[in-house]
């Protein structure tokens, strides 16, 4: 099964448009869509618009293959499963996101094995293409946990305001006016 | 302000999505901490097992009303918890909980997510004013007062 997720802020039509198109011509039906709040409505692909985070877990440890908006959560939760993932950024431009930080995180997260680019709509062909050479291959699934010097430094910072003796005023961050 | 032999107070702050993602990354941080989890979809409770949960709705700057309303629930988490120790990686709910932490004496500190590769995000730059820590995962952003301790990933 091939699940195409965009997340559930703000529509991205312009995805999920390309998406259906494909699996019209490649005759596919085993794809599912997390749509969002768009108001396209696929014609050749089951979507639901939202779902809950069970649901999505559910399809994502089910994919074979996800494409998704270049969002941390569908970037994170398949390299965690070791699932192949084509991102498409969303564009600023075209109403899709607040501002373009999406193409940095795409550019950035280009040459990370099991993460492909598709630039814009006109490239998901050939993303496709590169990731069906891709999906039989076994991958290697990261760690569940963030990387152990940032582990590190949050724990440093929980237990660094404790000492052995007590101390009467509580510390407060600096500018602590709410 | 808790005796030293109890465990610390912990307030996990973080949005549905890729916010939350990374924020549970963090979590073998949190082991041996009363830890207490705030987010934007009730649908996460089962991920957090026996730990404190609760829900705010989502809101961001272009929504005043929602962002007020979830302001609000914010603070009430917060005086409800009274945690030693706010740690949040975004977004808007996690800038409120890291400015009312001082009315509790929290410290707290504000992780910017991954997603963020050119700048530090809006509501990291506005949290870094208020945060006692504030941490980017991304080394070309750190300067001045913003570290970088490693990433998520």
């Amino acid at each position: 099964m091939i699940f195409v997720t965009v997340g559930a802020q703000l529509p991205f039509d312009r995805l999920v448009r390309a998406v259906d198109q494909w699996a019209l011509e490649h005759a596919r039906d085993d794809v599912f869509a997390q749509t969002g709040p768009g108001a396209y409505v696929p014609t050749h692909i089951a979507y639901e618009r939202f779902m809950d985070p069970a649901s999505f877990t559910h399809r994502v440890q089910s994919a074979s293959l996800i494409i998704a908006h270049a969002g941390m959560g569908s970037i994170i939760g398949a390299l965690e499963l070791g699932t192949p993932i084509v991102i498409m950024p969303r564009r600023a431009s075209l109403g899709e996101h607040r501002n373009d930080h999406q193409l940095a995180t795409a550019k950035r997260f280009a040459g990370r094995p099991g993460v492909i680019v598709a630039a814009d709509e006109h490239g998901l062909g050939e993303a496709m293409e590169r990731v069906a050479g891709m999906a039989a291959t076994p991958r290697e699934k990261l760690s569940s946990f963030a990387s152990p010097s940032l582990i590190a430094a949050v724990r440093d910072f929980i237990y660094a305001g404790r000492s052995a003796a007590p101390v009467h005023a509580p510390a407060s961050p600096r500018g602590a006016s709410a | 302000m808790p005796r030293p032999q109890q465990p610390p107070r912990v307030l996990a702050v973080a949005s549905h999505g890729g916010h939350w993602v990374q924020l549970r990354r963090l979590r073998p941080a949190f082991e041996g901490c009363r830890v207490a989890w705030l987010t934007t979809d009730p649908g996460h409770r089962a991920e957090v097992g026996a730990d404190r949960f609760y829900t705010t709705r989502d809101a961001n700057r272009w929504n005043k009303l929602a962002l007020a309303a979830s302001a609000l629930k914010v603070l009430w988490v917060v005086l409800r918890e009274r945690p030693d120790v706010i740690v949040s990686t975004g977004a808007a709910p996690g800038y409120f909980a890291i400015r009312f932490g001082g009315l509790v004496g929290a410290r707290t500190l504000w992780l910017d997510s991954i997603a963020n590769v050119e700048e530090l995000s809006m509501s990291g730059q506005l949290a870094s004013k208020k945060a006692t820590v504030t941490l980017t995962q991304w080394p070309q952003l750190a300067g001045g007062d913003i570290r970088c301790e490693g990433a998520v990933l």
